[in-house]
């Protein structure tokens, strides 16, 4: 085993993902207390230049036609054929739609301990990981084994990781991957007929405490009289009460707006990671202990329904006065 | 017949305060409200989506806790033809992911199913996601963030999210083990009176289950609830006087 510390660098569709960033800002805070040398891990296909920005000390880049885009099968097999020959310290995966895909079994399979979700790296080189919808941190120690460690997006910022270029590059020659049993037939692009809400300037954001798909009007209502438009986060979605375009976090849209009007959102993780780049957060929430209250200029503790026809009342007398 | 199988847990309700226990290096068990876990919800309303389109044999698993009998017998009330409880576990500590795996990994060997469902995360695990390793120890294909399935002969074609409402259809050879994130339709209700039915029909299999790791091979240092370092400045008063507080707020940004 080495002292190194690796990153599975992430990329959609040719473009690299800002885990990628998030992730080597946590590999090098590591290396400071751990030691060792920051190594990249980039799958693909004529993609190398992707590592160009990243700000680590060296590259692994295997290019292959089946590790073009992402599919479990053939990158867990490239993967676990590369810690064969590299022997890892600890090696960075996203808590993302892609690592996750990866980082629990490729555990299962080298016994790799795996700590989830990991928020920040301390000082002292201990694990801060974020579960329970954000309302529970814990701290754990690396023991002397591999590790892999999933990180959340959201922890670092993706400046923090950027840099680069790294200097040095191998090459990895991938292993067979004829056999494979996950296949991508296609992309299907997101719906643009609808509104934007990554380029609004105010939002009316509602999550699981809006309650019933008739309430939905009342926040309509609100988001018009601003001037805005509501988005949601992941219940609201699920239940089929806005389309997926309104989505925002995880698997939905970053946004960036003016104000964010957040109404019944207890601000899980994957929903936070989506508006962290808000100007102004303003929340409504009836339990005091929501993690919302952590990223928010301006809390209110109450019943959203208590306080929409006051705040409907007021906001509609002073557009007129 | 199409055999599906769904791993189901029970997590702890985040509308409830969540406490430490006195160790300092775990939740507190003794009194945390569970509710099912809401991916596993829909991985549940998927296999019985599934067993409507093609016919299928929906088989639930989860393990023992409080509450537990009163999901089992939902999801039949939903359409679940066969109910397992796992026993024989330590009520005190949660066992690491990769251990329940292992174990439960055995059990599925003896089902032998097609497709293994459950959800893509649950919210209180630390030693990585369950079904990923449950897919490694079976040496089955796993591929998560799933909304959509169906079955198509040898292949199961699904929808694989992907940030910023980017989809990606997907062919999996089965059998496979898939991380559900959403359900085509959101889970359906069921009426009180169904589960009640269910009690007294339908029965709840029990399978003693070895013992589990709960240690794991990393060290928790310490567990504790968020100090955020930047609060919100709380608007107080009553609902009148808060709705004035934030529109001169909105006043103030030129937001009106």
């Amino acid at each position: 085993m080495t002292q190194d510390i690796y990153v599975v660098i992430e990329h959609i569709q040719g473009e690299l993902s800002d885990i990628s960033y998030i992730m080597t800002a946590a590999a090098k805070e590591l290396a400071k207390s751990q030691g060792g040398s920051t190594v990249g891990i980039l799958l693909g296909s004529g993609v190398e230049h992707l590592k160009d920005n990243l700000a680590l000390d060296r590259v692994i880049y295997c290019d292959h036609p089946a590790l073009e885009n992402f599919s479990s099968d053939a990158w867990k097999k490239t993967l676990i054929a590369l810690f064969g020959e590299y022997a890892p310290r600890v090696v960075f995966f996203g808590n993302t739609t892609i690592g996750a895909d990866l980082c629990s079994s490729i555990s299962a399979h080298l016994d790799y301990p795996i700590i989830s979700a990991c928020q920040r790296i301390s000082d002292q080189g201990l694990i801060t990981s974020q579960i329970c919808g954000g309302k529970i941190m814990a701290d754990s120690q690396i023991s002397d084994k591999p590790t892999i460690i999933s990180m959340n997006p959201g922890g670092y910022k993706p400046e923090e990781g950027q840099g680069g270029p790294p200097g040095e590059t191998l090459k990895f020659q991938a292993p067979g991957l004829d056999d494979l049993k996950v296949r991508l037939v296609q992309f299907i692009e997101p719906d643009t007929s609808d509104v934007d809400i990554s380029q609004e300037k105010i939002l009316v954001a509602i999550g699981r405490g809006i309650q019933a798909e008739d309430n939905v009007e009342l926040a309509e209502e609100l988001a018009e009289l601003l001037g805005g438009t509501v988005c949601a986060s992941r219940p609201v979605i699920d239940q089929g009460w806005l389309p997926t375009s309104r989505l925002v976090g995880k698997s939905g849209k970053s946004v960036k707006p003016e104000l964010y009007l957040s109404l019944g959102i207890s601000g899980a993780t994957e929903h936070l990671e989506g508006i962290t780049g808000s100007n102004i957060i303003i929340a409504v929430n009836s339990d005091p202990d929501a993690p919302i209250f952590d990223i928010a200029k301006y809390g209110i503790e109450a019943d959203l329904f208590d306080l929409i026809d006051p705040l409907l009342e007021q906001i509609e007398a002073a557009k007129n006065g | 017949m199409t055999e599906i199988v769904v791993i189901s847990r029970l997590v702890p309700d985040l509308v409830e305060e969540l406490e430490i226990a006195p160790n300092g290096k775990a939740l507190d068990l003794a009194w945390l409200r569970l509710i099912i876990n809401e991916f596993d919800n829909h991985a549940i309303e998927q296999a019985v989506i599934l067993k409507e389109k093609i016919g299928a044999n929906v088989t639930v698993i989860s393990l023992e806790a409080e509450g537990v009998e009163d999901m089992l017998f939902t999801t039949a009330a939903k359409g679940a033809d066969r109910l397992i409880k796992l026993t024989g576990l330590d009520e005190e500590a949660k066992p690491t992911n990769q251990s329940l795996a292992q174990s439960l990994a055995e059990l599925l060997k003896e089902i032998n199913p097609d497709l293994i469902l459950t959800g893509v995360q649950a919210h209180d695990d630390l030693t990585g996601d369950l079904g990923p390793q449950i897919a490694e120890f079976l040496d089955l294909p796993y591929v998560g963030y799933i909304s959509g399935v169906s079955v198509d002969g040898p292949l199961a074609k699904t929808f694989k999210e992907y940030p910023g409402g980017l989809l990606a259809e997907m062919e999996i050879s089965l059998p496979a083990v898939l991380g559900i994130q959403a359900s085509e339709q959101p889970p359906r209700y069921v009426a009180i009176s169904k589960v009640r039915q269910m009690m007294s029909t339908a029965s709840i299999e029990e399978q003693a289950i070895g013992d589990l790791d709960v240690e794991g091979d990393f060290v928790i240092d310490r567990m504790y609830l968020p100090e955020a370092t930047e609060k919100a400045e709380m608007l107080e008063g009553s609902e009148e006087e808060i709705a004035a507080q934030l529109t001169s707020i909105l006043q103030d940004l030129g937001l009106l």
